[in-house]
């Protein structure tokens, strides 16, 4: 079928959301698309909390927050981006609070701040309170308002609709075409549908799956980062991803910050609170890249836990009230999923690959763009994880994904309404979804070849995992390389054993594990080629940061051998580079 | 240990009518049942269909009945279970495809109950006040993931389809009680018709299933309450 709507929005987390919201407000035809349920979106496990510079409880300005956000991300950040993003965080928060946001209170009604890794007051001095939040379920609660403000405004969903291309006008990207729409998949019957529109937000979110330990959910796949990389659009800094410090020990799932903010240490086995060796200053509370090396470091030094790849998080001092209040849902997850009672034991933890800095490059108004110059592509747009604005640069600090999510997810929208508002709609495109029915029928149709999709994901995100990590050298990178090579062409011959089109959801991990092979492939390729350390991406072959060679952002192109590099200037507007010490 | 995971399946494409399917599974005591639902479609059969997502309880995508009580199976470990574990779709919802369950009627009745802040007074500069003891007022019932393990556990349910269900009343007693909120009024008066509240039967199943630890009981008495006071 071929639905003409004027916006298309893929993916209903908080970015997405916030689009649609937006483009409902201004009276846009706009169809939401999301291969799960709304409520079921990557938001929704954000725990910890929002910053924005309310000063609620403390002296706090947004300049500072700009600050820490670039000092944060190394300097790889863009500076008129991270301005935009904390001007903006406060009145996106208030307006969140406007739509029913349940935040925690302060004794006299204001929304509550708590602290957060590597936000600061002037300019690095101390820990500030700036993270809003609900509990430790602030991703949550900002899922479920944006998806009752949509259903207030009568947002229209398909749920459980895979998006699988998208539409040009006029020629590829790359060619000056312009955005047409998508296909999409509805799982439910595994028809092919075409969605066509003026403006088409991209809101797939991260792509952590590729790692063996990570907190990502399953479906995190990077379908929209990889589909613009197979329609010729760059895709920018893919070397840097986060290892965030608390993961539950052999699966990942997250410990928030917030465990930290709140006053939590971390112990090696000799009962230090080795972070003073590391940032005497922040001590636990500084930026993850840094205290997942640490970690790393003690682990090496043979003082993990009984001389194994994990350390301690200790929350036993906080007491039961602090505790059950604040932390409930982190607690329950130490209680549940490693048996380990926080009220009374230190929780094994270890760095679990959590957030992409990287992605589909993006002016600050949301709009893709397809190289050095920035040119933009008319009626593409990209907010959120999947997004590279960049405001994380080099390394994210804590609860910057969700403030980045609602900034850029807000001005998405209402630069699509502006947009859609002043072009026609593109003219239905013959035999749109040919390409895609034609690679899917391929998997299906395949005999029995021995190459399945759940052993090459496996081996993938063991390789990543292992060779691509929180520490990189250019010989492991080297193999990792001709690893992913290898796995891509035995995902060329991959075959499944469903045959029917209802919830075909072997047919679906085949494809979305070709996304996965399409982005790690330039994950390596960019990291191989940066021959510095950086925020998240630390060379151990190149210690140091090398800003005379290296201040800026990777552009990677897919080319007929792998990814083509070219390199974009970081803009740097209040705060020169200096060496980053916490 | 080896445990033996029986699984209820159902392709509508080549089935009449579910059946079972017993696999042998290796694991650790610790491991999930999604863990080991997706170890079935790695090594098992690839064609095996269940909803799964975050992983670890948040998203609400893996509600399943297990050994008889609906769980997350993201959640539910082997060493709470034992050696014999049964997997079935959740009942009451028309099944798709084995442990995947039709979710629209469901998501219909939430939205049927308003779930969203009602409050067309001006809005001020900065952020509305509201007292710590009014936040924890409504504080349990922000807690819902919409997993549906309430509502398709509730023997109400299973006799009227219509009901609106406990799902639908924890989101509206999340409004009702908050504040800020001014449409107690018109949400009342959906749930005090034939299909809200009044079908309850205080059987706490709901609370049983309940994965968020909500009690969900208790919020529906609050809302009945809240219907007999304003007609009283």
């Amino acid at each position: 079928m071929d639905y003409p709507f004027d916006a298309i929005v893929v993916g209903a987390g908080g970015a997405g959301l916030w689009a649609a919201l937006e483009l409902a407000r201004e009276g846009v035809n706009t169809a939401v698309l999301t291969k799960l349920y709304p409520t079921r979106s990557h938001t929704g496990t954000a725990q910890g909390g929002v910053c924005a510079a309310l000063g609620n409880l403390e002296e706090d300005h947004w300049e500072w927050h700009m600050f820490d956000t670039v000092k944060g991300g190394d300097y790889l950040v863009d500076q008129d981006a991270a301005e935009v993003l904390a001007r903006e965080a406060i009145e996106t928060v208030i307006e969140l609070e406007h739509m029913g946001l349940p935040f925690n209170r302060t004794p006299d009604g204001k929304i509550d701040q708590r602290r957060f890794g590597g936000h600061t007051s002037n300019y690095g001095e101390a820990p500030v309170r700036r993270a809003c939040f609900a509990a430790d379920r602030t991703g949550h609660m900002i899922l479920q308002t944006l998806y009752q403000q949509c259903i207030k405004h009568g947002v229209r969903f398909f749920d459980e609709f895979g998006v699988v291309d998208l539409l040009f006008d006029g020629g590829e990207p790359g060619a000056g075409g312009r955005a047409a729409g998508v296909v999409a998949q509805r799982l439910a019957d595994g028809e092919l549908h075409t969605f066509r529109a003026k403006a088409v937000l991209l809101a797939t979110g991260g792509f952590g799956r590729m790692f063996r330990i990570t907190s990502n959910a399953h479906s995190l796949t990077g379908d929209g980062v990889a589909l613009c990389y197979r329609h010729g659009i760059p895709l920018q800094d893919m070397e840097f991803f986060q290892f965030h410090p608390t993961g539950i020990v052999g699966i990942g799932i997250l410990l928030s910050e917030a465990a930290r903010g709140e006053g939590g240490t971390l112990l090696n086995d000799l009962g230090e609170r080795f972070m003073e060796r590391y940032a005497p200053k922040l001590m636990e509370l500084a930026p993850r890249d840094m205290v997942s090396r640490a970690m790393y470091q003690e682990i090496r030094a043979g003082r993990g836990i009984g001389g194994k790849d994990y350390l301690y998080l200790d929350v036993r001092h906080l007491g039961r009230k602090v505790i059950e209040e604040k932390l409930p849902d982190i607690t329950d997850f130490a209680r549940i999923y490693q048996g380990v009672e926080p009220l009374t034991e230190p929780v094994p933890v270890q760095p679990t690959a959590h957030y992409a800095m990287g992605g589909i490059p993006t002016n600050v108004s949301a709009e893709v763009t397809r190289d050095e110059k920035s040119t933009v592509v008319p009626g593409l747009f990209a907010a959120g994880e999947c997004a590279c604005v960049s405001v994380h640069g080099a390394n994210r600090l804590g609860t910057n994904s969700l403030v980045d999510l609602l900034v850029f997810g807000r001005r998405a929208g209402r630069q699509m309404a502006r947009y859609a508002g002043g072009v026609e709609r593109p003219r239905p495109i013959p035999n749109a979804v040919e390409p895609v029915r034609a690679e899917l029928e391929a998997i299906r149709a395949r005999p029995s070849s021995g190459e399945s999709a759940a052993a090459i994901r496996t081996e993938l995100q063991a390789e990543m995992m292992d060779n691509v990590g929180v520490y990189r050298d250019g010989k492991l990178l080297t193999a990792a390389l001709a690893k992913v090579r290898e796995l891509e062409a035995r995902h060329d011959r991959i075959s499944i054993t469903d045959c029917g089109s209802v919830f075909n959801t072997e047919l679906i991990e085949a494809r979305e594990l070709g996304y996965l092979l399409d982005i790690a492939h330039v994950t390596v390729s960019s990291a191989l080629a940066r021959t510095e350390s950086r925020g998240a991406h630390s060379r151990e072959d190149y210690p140091e940061r090398d800003d005379k060679k290296w201040l800026k952002h990777t552009l990677a192109y897919r080319g007929t051998d792998g990814p083509t590099l070219r390199y974009k200037d970081v803009s740097i507007t209040r705060f020169e580079p200096k060496p980053r010490t916490y | 240990m080896n445990v033996d995971l029986r699984i209820l399946r159902y392709d509508p494409e080549r089935d009449k009518a579910p059946h079972w399917e017993t696999y042998a599974v290796a694991v650790d005591p610790m491991d999930r049942v999604l863990d080991l639902l997706i170890k079935v479609k790695a090594e098992n059969d690839g064609s095996l269909s269940f909803r799964r997502s975050c992983g670890h309880g948040i998203c609400g995508s893996d509600a399943m009945l297990i050994n008889g009580r609906n769980r997350l199976a993201c959640r539910i470990r082997v060493d709470q279970l034992g050696k014999k574990i049964s997997v079935a779709p959740l009942p009451g919802l028309p099944v798709v495809k084995d442990l995947i369950v039709e979710m629209s009627g469901f998501f219909g009745k939430y939205r049927s109950v308003k779930p969203y802040l009602i409050n067309e007074s001006p809005e001020p500069e900065r952020e509305r006040r509201q007292s710590p003891a009014d936040r924890a007022r409504y504080d349990d019932t922000t807690k819902c993931i919409l997993c549906a393990a309430c509502t398709s556990a509730c023997p109400s349910f299973w006799a009227r389809p219509e009901y609106v269900g406990p799902a639908a009343i924890v989101q509206a007693h999340r409004f009702i009680f908050d504040s800020r909120d001014e449409g107690a009024a018109e949400r009342l008066e959906i749930l005090s018709d034939e299909n809200g509240v009044w079908r309850c039967r205080t059987i706490f199943n709901c609370v049983d299933a309940c994965p968020r630890g909500i009690n969900i009981t208790r919020a529906i008495l609050e809302v009945s309450s809240a219907i007999v006071g304003r007609r009283g």
